[in-house]
């Protein structure tokens, strides 16, 4: 576990050290955000009885979201082990004295959590100070608000962990570059990253809700804002916990089928 | 001209020798717009209008501004990837040689790829040509290729600033991305229904409104202005100051060394 906890600390810092990067990628994000919102206005104003939910539970849900944006951006890999795949020093990543799939997956969560870490609070900050339908609003109840911090981490380690299929894919394809973008893009329409998930047809929502897609951004997003009832967030989430279950084992089997056949040429 | 044929076939060349990869790079391209058209699919299956703005019309819009993007990307995409060029200090092998600095990097990377999103882009406008409602006479004829051709030199002229700011700051710089990635994704709607604000700085700022939203009006009917078929050459203008303001930062260029 130690040997975990440190290999997480050592990525978490080398993300840190990017603040001018992350700084740029503040303001980016805040624009974004607004222009989206400003667009999901338009549609509001053209239709409000087929707006899915609240607006200001809306502005809500996209401040989240490009605040949160590291935790769950579906087309984000890490190159380095991508390099270590395609240029064969997986080899020596096998010798250190733990197991791959933990390390990596501890590794990509580092990543992740030190983007976000410098990202999101002046992101929450300024987007709390806007007026009240554009803003980001408190969590719907204090329900609510106790199952979100749940929600936020189970949904973020299945985004981990689908990601981790990925990776173990290019143990066969060897190329990474088309796997990452089709399989980048799919999931992040899937997500709900293009439009939130409450926005898709009624047909697709269901099917959603119950693959591991829905399960991702979705989840907490909408137990924050409170579309989700409480009843409905703990069904949700006991689907998020039977989904990481299924793809921790579906990943690890599947590594462990990969670097049995796994052939380091020399060099 | 004929060094410049020569350039893409080399590039195209070297491209396809990961055959593989090029072509699934191509097909993820065509993906990653695809996404983007369901998103307003279904968006529209919920609210069929926006702002008074019909689904084809939409469409109309997003596959002109996608056209323009890619085909902008495509060919000037040596400098969308310029600050690697001043990091790297490649750029001073460039400046020994005696070809001007722009003909070098437009020549230093062409993106073939990228067809997967222009041929997205087309599908989708085959689609919205006959059924936008639009009676295609000449005059409408003439507004859409303007529409095209200013689009293109607007998002080339956005690349060339960013490559310009990147003198500056050594790294690129990632706000630009609302003006070239966002200008794709958000023009992909008429851009009056981001605001007055929004639309006054897409008009006067970046103005990717002349290029969009004015002869759009006219595209559909909404507007008669004469005057409207003819706002994308201005926009086009916009390359110009982009262009000294590249030039301005290649005087002041001190090497980044190694």
């Amino acid at each position: 576990m130690k040997k975990y906890l440190s290999f997480f600390r050592i990525r978490f810092q080398a993300g840190l050290q990017y603040r001018a990067a992350a700084f740029a990628g503040v303001a980016t994000q805040f624009a974004w955000g607004f222009m989206l919102i400003l667009m999901y206005r338009a549609f509001y104003r053209s239709g409000n009885q087929a707006f899915p939910m609240e607006f200001h539970q809306l502005s809500s849900y996209i401040w989240m979201q490009q605040a949160l944006l590291a935790l769950f951006m579906t087309w984000f890999f890490d190159g380095e082990i991508f390099d270590h795949i395609t240029s064969g020093s997986v080899a020596y990543e096998l010798c250190r004295p733990c197991e791959l799939y933990g390390m990596w997956f501890v590794k990509n969560m580092a990543i992740r959590l030190s983007r976000v870490v410098l990202r999101c609070i002046p992101i929450f900050l300024v987007a709390a100070l806007l007026p009240s339908p554009l803003g980001l609003t408190l969590p719907a109840s204090a329900v609510h608000a106790a199952m979100f911090p749940f929600a936020l981490l189970l949904g973020f380690l299945v985004m981990v962990s689908l990601s981790m299929l990925v990776y173990i894919g290019a143990f066969y394809t060897l190329s990474p570059v088309g796997i990452r973008i089709m399989a980048g893009t799919a999931m992040e329409f899937l997500c709900g990253g293009i439009i939130p998930i409450p926005f898709f047809p009624q047909w697709m929502q269901r099917i959603m809700a119950l693959l591991p897609f829905g399960s991702i951004q979705n989840t907490p997003f909408l137990i924050y804002t409170g579309v989700m009832q409480p009843v409905q967030a703990l069904k949700s989430m006991f689907i998020q916990l039977i989904w990481l279950g299924i793809l921790l084992l579906i990943g690890s089997l599947s590594m462990r089928h990969a670097l049995k056949k796994v052939v380091v040429q020399g060099g | 001209m004929k060094l410049y044929l020569k350039y893409l076939s080399m590039l195209l060349k070297s491209q396809m020798q990961y055959r593989i990869s090029f072509l699934m790079t191509v097909v993820g391209q065509f993906l990653v717009s695809s996404s983007m058209f369901l998103g307003i699919w279904f968006m529209f299956s919920r609210f069929h209008s926006v702002d008074g703005f019909g689904f084809s019309e939409v469409l109309l819009c997003f596959s002109v501004i996608l056209m323009a993007f890619s085909t902008a990307e495509c060919f000037v995409r040596g400098f969308d990837r310029f600050p690697h060029l001043i990091r790297t200090g490649e750029l001073d092998r460039l400046l020994v040689r005696p070809r001007s600095v722009i003909f070098q990097v437009l020549t230093s990377n062409v993106e073939f790829s990228r067809l997967g999103r222009f041929a997205q882009a087309v599908l989708v406008l085959c689609y919205a040509l006959p059924s936008s409602g639009v009676i295609w006479t000449w005059d409408k004829i003439l507004t859409l290729i303007m529409m095209l051709a200013g689009g293109i030199l607007l998002f080339s002229a956005l690349f060339v600033l960013y490559a310009g700011i990147s003198f500056f700051t050594i790294e690129g710089l990632e706000f630009m991305n609302i003006f070239t990635d966002g200008g794709r994704e958000f023009g992909s709607y008429p851009l009056s229904i981001y605001g007055e604000g929004i639309l006054k700085f897409f008009t006067y700022v970046v103005p990717l409104a002349l290029v969009q939203y004015y002869p759009f009006l006219y595209l559909t009917g909404r507007s008669g202005n004469a005057l409207y078929p003819f706002l994308p050459l201005a926009a086009g203008v916009f390359i110009v100051p982009c262009y000294l303001f590249f030039r301005l930062g290649l005087k002041k260029y001190q090497s980044t060394g190694s």
